[in-house]
């Protein structure tokens, strides 16, 4: 049974997570080089009275920096799959119906889950942004993944008021709370590019997320069809 | 939505799907954390852009 699980979930991990990476390398990582030019100092910009080009070479790819990526994107989503198919057998097993189409929605919830939520407070970094420390981060993100990601699950499948009100209080307990944050700004990075990464890092998130709900389903709905079909009546 | 009549899988097998479904989720997890969290040098800059572009806590 876990070598099904195994299959669905690298086939649609792998597959995404390369979609990801590429997407990542076009539209990503060219404001993420452009923002370590000034993490590195090498350009300085001073607000309104700046006169340094907003144009600049990046240097195009490198092979071992950007192939790192690709397999490490691949990783990752590989990771994220092997969480999302059981949780689909969970659902289906209680009587959820799973499609390609149906496995959009469970992506985009991931991608809320996983990206939207933590960063609504902790938004996606740019190169050489203050911030606070990395251990007291690394447990917020944890926990409000897994207070949106059970929140998520509420909203599709708890049933009456309790369960939307217990998912309402998920959703926001972490924000209310309040992510960790710095003590003083220090970033050197221009807004614009802090801004555009984090555009750019939630649109190929979130569509890189999809892709991986519906392989997901998609591969799931016919391994677990097999499984019905081998079981004797 | 839940009703028990529209159970596809039944029994031992369903047993068996939570078990490697736990399993799975565990391994899931393990990798997401490695790639994404660990602090190792050689390991964070390795997947340095990633885990920027993925929106993870990185430095």
């Amino acid at each position: 049974m876990f070598s099904r699980i195994l299959t669905s979930a690298v086939l649609a991990g792998a597959a995404a997570g390369l979609i990801a990476a590429l997407l990542q390398l076009v539209f990503v990582q060219p404001v993420l080089l452009h923002a370590e030019l000034y993490e590195s100092g090498e350009l300085v910009h001073f607000g309104a009275e700046s006169v340094v080009s907003a144009q600049q070479e990046l240097g195009g790819i490198n092979p071992v920096r950007d192939g790192l990526s690709i397999v490490f994107t691949m990783l990752i989503y590989t990771g994220y799959a092997l969480v999302l198919v059981p949780l689909m057998a969970l659902a289906q097993s209680r009587g959820a119906a799973l499609t390609a189409r149906r496995g959009l929605i469970w992506g985009i919830a991931g991608f809320v889950a996983v990206q939207f939520a933590p960063g609504f407070s902790l938004a996606p970094e740019v190169p050489g942004v203050a911030a606070a420390d990395v251990g007291l981060r690394q447990v917020w993100w944890i926990a409000t993944v897994l207070a949106a990601g059970g929140a998520l699950w509420l909203i599709a499948f708890g049933q009456g008021l309790v369960a939307w009100a217990a998912a309402a209080v998920l959703l926001l307990a972490p924000h209310l709370v309040g992510a960790p944050e710095p003590a003083v700004f220090t970033g050197p990075v221009p807004t614009e590019l802090g801004a555009h990464f984090a555009a750019r890092a939630y649109g190929v998130g979130m569509a890189a997320w999809a892709i991986l709900g519906a392989l997901a389903a998609y591969l799931w709905a016919r391994e677990s069809a097999e499984i019905r079909a081998s079981q004797p009546a | 939505m839940n009703a028990p009549a529209t159970t596809v899988v039944t029994g031992s097998s369903s047993r068996s799907i939570l078990a490697a479904g736990i399993f799975a989720a565990m391994v899931g997890a393990a990798i997401v954390f490695a790639t994404g969290f660990v602090q190792a040098d050689t390991l964070h800059d390795a997947a340095h852009d990633v885990r920027h572009a993925t929106g993870f806590p990185c430095h």
